[in-house]
């Protein structure tokens, strides 16, 4: 058996919303391994999303244990989750989420401006990233200079830069169009294959997650 | 690391139009504040560099400006005999009984006419002063309706010109000459003869102030003390110098109501600054949700923004000089403890530019500080909610 990369036990999320207790995520036992592609599938508000902000660190459980690639997430505080999540998690969002007013290579350099590498070594490795997904013609484009997809694969070379250990991905290609998806999604699959990445894919198409080696559903909160 | 600094430049390059009219809200703030500097600045040359730190003005005991002195023939041969105090090139000591007087003027900006100095004086009262040099024409005559103005005032007023003539006292005094004084407060004076002024005036033994000179520091320090010290002569003897230093007390007024003002307006332009700030904050939720899940720390984003908003003072700062600038180098007038004109330039010298310019960043600084701190505490999954 392979290592283990994400585990959680019991995991539980509860929040209100508009006076109502919600209970987005109910005991939630699972364990992710170095290397698999894992798709979380499920309906909207089924919890998967939470999930995968709470592996991500992004919000704190109500209950239970969370350890991803060996940390206790409940244990680190504000500034340690901000270096763990810089050095070992790649992030990828629905809408992008590129920075308006940079370039998409320095879109891509900004996860490597906390780390110690010089300015000729960011520029190299933010090259080699976009040069990955297929956009070393594109360095210098804006955000509104390029499609939705190439928009998608700057946000996978900036969730990448850092050569982190885990990608998770947030509905990738809830925005872009078939063929846009199908290349976001070859790309993600590339990843995992190739360079031994563990990804961990939200989505609610089964064509995306038949990318998956691994697929778990959610439903209420709750894994079926 | 922090947060690339070309975000936040290029930001306020984006939103330009905010970016300026904050911008000019700060400008117009600071060029208030410095224009008031400006003027301040002008007169504290103009006053600092009338006097000569040899040159020591005696008044009556009590008094602290020329005008409201009085000193008598009598005392002014006590005191010219005084041992310390240097000799002319006619062996003579250097000493000038002095009239002070003030004369109204018609012809400038003011319809109501203004008040200027006239002073008569002694030849050895100009020997003294030998910055003032004639530019024009030649020194009056002894006993002659006769009067030298000064550059200021010929500028001013056109019925100063040279070979004009100005009325006051029992008559007209013809304008032989025009005298320069650089910078200096002599500029805004018209001098003349000291018995015909005093004889218009009719003053010929109520004259105003005696000015001598010492050979030297030591010596004028030390002839001070001697004058201060004798109860015969009863009168109060100050260095030249540290009394037109003290004249800037005139301009007090002004430089309180132009600070309340300045204050006033920073207090606006902060919230200006403030608002357009937190604006920023709101439009950018999302951006600042992804660099926080890209591992940017609550500080560093505290910091971007605040320097986004010192950024944008700083601009403000740099704007409200150039407004101000064109003010360098232009006269105007302001009364003295003489109950008349002192002319001087504005003066926008780098120091108040630079203190403009800080002025400005403290602006930016208090009204960028809330906003920033309200991005640094915004929860990651809010953040990137938020639209």
């Amino acid at each position: 058996m392979s290592e283990t990369v994400i585990e959680t036990i019991s995991l539980t999320k509860e929040f209100l919303r508009d006076q109502f207790h919600v209970i987005a995520l109910n005991e939630v036992s699972l364990e992710i391994h170095k290397g698999e592609f894992v798709a979380l599938m499920g309906p909207s508000g089924s919890g998967k999303s939470t999930l995968l902000h709470l592996i991500a660190a992004m919000d704190k459980p109500t209950s239970g244990e969370i350890r991803v690639l060996g940390h206790n997430l409940r244990e680190l505080n504000d500034r340690e989750i901000a270096h763990w999540r810089n050095e070992h998690v790649g992030f990828i969002f629905q809408q992008f989420n590129l920075i308006p007013v940079l370039t998409a290579l320095e879109n891509v350099e900004l996860p490597l401006k906390l780390t110690n590498l010089k300015k000729p070594e960011r520029i190299e490795h933010a090259t080699t990233a976009l040069k990955l997904v297929g956009l070393g013609d594109r360095l210098h484009h804006l955000p509104r200079q390029l499609s939705g997809g190439q928009e998608q694969r700057v946000a996978i070379a900036r969730a990448i830069v850092t050569d982190p250990a885990l990608i998770l991905a947030d509905e990738p290609t809830g925005n872009l169009d078939a063929a846009s998806g199908q290349e976001v999604l070859v790309l993600l699959a590339q990843l995992n294959r190739d360079f031994g990445k563990t990804v961990v894919l939200v989505t609610h198409d089964p064509h995306a997650a038949q990318f998956a080696s691994k697929v778990h559903y959610l439903e209420k909160g709750e894994l079926v | 690391m922090a947060i690339p600094l070309a975000y936040n430049l290029r930001n306020l390059v984006v939103r330009k139009t905010t970016t300026i009219m904050t911008a000019l809200g700060i400008a117009l703030t600071v060029a208030v504040l410095l224009a008031i500097l400006a003027l301040l600045n002008g007169l504290r040359v103009t006053l600092a560099s009338s006097g000569d730190p040899l040159h020591i003005l005696v008044l009556r005991k009590g008094s602290d400006s020329e005008i409201v002195s009085q000193f008598a023939r009598a005392q002014f041969q006590d005191l010219k005999f005084k041992t310390g105090i240097a000799q002319g090139r006619d062996g003579q000591p250097l000493a000038s009984l002095e009239i002070v007087g003030v004369i109204n003027l018609g012809g400038g900006a003011n319809e109501e006419g203004t008040n200027v100095t006239v002073r008569g004086l002694e030849p050895a009262g100009i020997e003294m002063r030998s910055a003032v040099h004639i530019v024009s024409g030649r020194w009056f005559d002894q006993g002659k309706r006769e009067v030298v103005v000064g550059r200021q005032i010929a500028a001013r007023y056109p019925e100063t010109a040279l070979g004009k003539k100005i009325r006051f006292g029992r008559g007209d005094w013809d304008v032989v000459g025009v005298m320069d004084a650089g910078s200096g407060a002599q500029g805004s004076e018209v001098w003349g003869d000291l018995n015909q002024v005093a004889s218009d005036l009719q003053r010929l033994e109520a004259l105003s102030s005696a000015l001598v000179q010492a050979p030297d520091a030591v010596t004028a320090k030390a002839l001070i003390n001697d004058i201060n010290n004798d109860q015969r002569l009863s009168m109060n003897a100050l260095s030249e110098k540290e009394y037109f230093e003290a004249q800037t007390i005139s301009a007090a007024p002004i430089e309180y109501i132009g600070i309340f003002v300045s204050i006033i307006m920073a207090i606006g332009s902060s919230f200006a600054a403030m608002n357009t700030m937190y604006a920023a904050v709101a439009r950018r939720s999302r951006e600042i949700g992804t660099l926080r899940v890209l591992g940017f720390s609550r500080f560093s984003i505290l910091w971007s923004f605040f320097i986004e908003s010192v950024l944008l003072s700083a601009l403000g700062g740099v704007l409200g000089c150039l407004l101000v600038l064109p003010l360098n180098g232009i006269t105007t007038g302001i009364g003295t403890a003489n109950f008349s004109e002192t002319t001087f330039n504005f003066h926008v010298s780098p120091q108040i530019m630079l203190g403009g310019i800080a002025f400005a960043v403290v602006l930016g600084s208090l009204g960028g500080l809330f906003p920033a701190r309200n991005a640094s505490r915004k929860e990651i999954l809010t953040a990137l909610r938020e639209i």
